[in-house]
């Protein structure tokens, strides 16, 4: 039915004698949301920095919409979008500002970015603050302007790292709700969180531990594999042996 | 009974330039008690923790921590607290032991006379002692930083969001220290986003927007939950969503882990109306799961209310 928008096969990244990523396997459907999880310092961040084109790996193979990581990195940056906690927009810029820088970077024209951007402020409800400095808009406001910026060009994939740290629960939902919403339109999201409820909603999981992906199902097949009721005791059975 | 208290504090203001990051906050918190304040980020944590811990002073209000003053009597309090700030602030380019050391010689004690209080914790990082703290994983370096909070045997605890960012195996581990700390008398104030870690404490405040919405024990908290709240099971989380949006007796609607949560007002909306309007919506492949509130539900009840009065 879907076809796989990442593929994914024994692919590894080594800095010295260190395996950072062990020989990964994966396989992410066009539309799917994809949750990328694991323990800090199981690799999660440098699997994602070679998939979204910035990191060359050691070995192995990976596509990423259609591009390969060794060879078409810059391809595979135009097609994707990425969103993280620590690095969105500029807090010294106004919504419309970082709007139109971002629009320009992925190579939006003046009036694309234009047309995007005015749908984009009035579906967030931003009409009478878009002259404001993004400092003074409040975390949560900022979070969702991001991941709205990160797809303002369509693409693809959107890559998104721990999104909704430090977010209300209120908040969080709205956040994820954007995240259906760009799923149901065909974007396919690869996110990764340390919030397990969010885990449970995403189409499928993988987890790594040291560098390899040990879980990797649905939420609902994991908790049958662990006999466990939530995606918390599967993490744990999985991260501690 | 004012002496079984640890903390008092009362009407406690703070504003920043243009914000208020405290409108007014009162709590007590008991001696020996694991006191959870649970909020977002800009929720006023980090304040009231700076304040409650001498290090920052209030626009107005007051502030007792184990009978004394903080803001005129800092340098007491001071030898009697262990505070572990949200950012890791310890010296990175120091090992595990010179750490420990430094922080045990500005309390003018050694970690051989405290060996024994922190010998729990101490001895689960103590095999990489000679390790340069910059170089230890996320759940390490809290695991030290608690060393250095608690190497001059404090009474008291400031943990200001000790678990943000950290995997959900290492939270689970720093909690069972906590526990451990608690059983041998310590009081502990900890601030966390997770709204799960409410549960592992003996009484919690919801905090959000410089102000108190509840203080209670988690169990008293979700009893207390004012509304009626029904689970939805569905593969078609997006339609389900946008279906149940335009339902009128629905004032919530949200994501909750595997389910969709419905909440109204007690007795404005059964199980059957509930079957009746998706079957005409035209929703299939649903079942409805009976759930009690947690935590987190209540504290979304709680932030609807405050934004609707």
């Amino acid at each position: 039915m879907s076809s796989s928008i990442i593929e994914v096969e024994n692919l590894t990244k080594r800095f010295g004698t260190f395996k950072a990523v062990d020989s990964i396997s994966l396989e992410v459907k066009q539309g799917e949301i994809f949750g990328f999880l694991g323990a800090n310092g199981a690799g999660k961040t440098t699997a994602m920095k070679m998939l979204s084109g910035l990191l060359s790996p050691t070995s192995g193979k990976a596509m990423v919409a259609g591009f390969d990581v060794f060879k078409q990195q810059n391809q595979i940056k135009k097609s994707i979008g990425y969103m993280s906690q620590r690095f969105s927009l500029y807090d010294d810029l106004t919504i419309k500002e970082n709007i139109r820088f971002y629009g320009g970077i992925y190579g939006l024209k003046r009036k694309q970015w234009k047309e995007k951007g005015e749908r984009l402020i009035k579906r967030l409800g931003l009409d009478e603050v878009e002259g404001k400095l993004l400092k003074d808009l409040p975390l949560g406001w900022k979070q969702k302007l991001a991941f709205s910026i990160a797809i303002l060009h369509d693409p693809k994939i959107v890559f998104l790292d721990e999104p909704t740290g430090g977010v209300d629960p209120i908040t969080r939902r709205q956040f994820w709700e954007m995240i259906y919403e760009a799923a149901h339109d065909g974007i396919t999201v690869f996110v990764t969180t340390h919030y397990m409820d969010e885990a449970e909603y995403c189409d499928r999981i993988s987890m790594m531990v040291d560098g390899r992906v040990e879980a990797y199902d649905t939420p609902e097949g994991l908790k049958k594999k662990y006999g466990v009721k939530t995606m918390n005791e599967v993490f744990i059975k999985v991260a501690r042996p | 009974m004012e002496n079984q208290n640890a903390v008092i504090v009362k009407n406690l203001v703070k504003t920043y330039a243009h914000v208020e990051a405290l409108k007014e906050i009162s709590l007590n918190v008991k001696k020996g008690e694991l006191f959870g304040v649970i909020g977002p980020d800009g929720a006023g944590k980090t304040s009231l923790f700076r304040i409650m811990s001498s290090l920052l002073l209030p626009d107005s209000g007051e502030v007792n921590v184990l009978g004394i003053d903080v803001t005129r009597d800092y340098a007491s309090i001071r030898k009697k607290m262990g505070y572990m700030p949200g950012r890791f602030s310890l010296y990175q380019d120091l090992s595990i032991e010179e750490n420990i050391n430094l922080f045990a010689s500005i309390y003018d004690t050694t970690l051989e006379e405290n060996y024994e209080n922190i010998r729990y914790i101490y001895s689960q990082i103590e095999p990489f002692r000679k390790r340069r703290a910059g170089a230890l994983s996320g759940g390490m370096k809290q695991k030290l930083a608690l060393c250095c909070a608690l190497v001059h045997s404090p009474e008291i605890l400031f943990l200001d969001e000790p678990t943000t960012g950290v995997d959900a195996v290492s939270r689970s581990e720093f909690w069972e220290i906590l526990q451990m700390l608690k059983k041998r008398g310590m009081t502990i104030l900890v601030s966390t986003p997770y709204m799960d870690e409410a549960s592992l404490c003996d009484r919690v405040a919801l905090m959000q927007d410089g102000r108190i919405l509840s203080v209670d024990t988690p169990a008293k908290i979700t009893t207390a939950y004012a509304y009626s709240l029904v689970a939805i099971k569905t593969n078609e989380k997006y339609n389900m969503l946008s279906s149940l949006r335009m339902l009128e007796q629905a004032t919530l609607v949200y994501p909750f882990g595997e389910n969709i949560h419905v909440v109204s007002d007690k007795g404005k909306l059964t199980s059957e109306e509930l079957t009746k309007y998706l079957s005409a919506q035209g929703m299939e492949n649903w079942e409805i799961v009976e759930v009690a509130p947690d935590i987190e539900d209540c504290f979304i009840a709680l932030m609807n209310q405050h934004v609707a009065a």
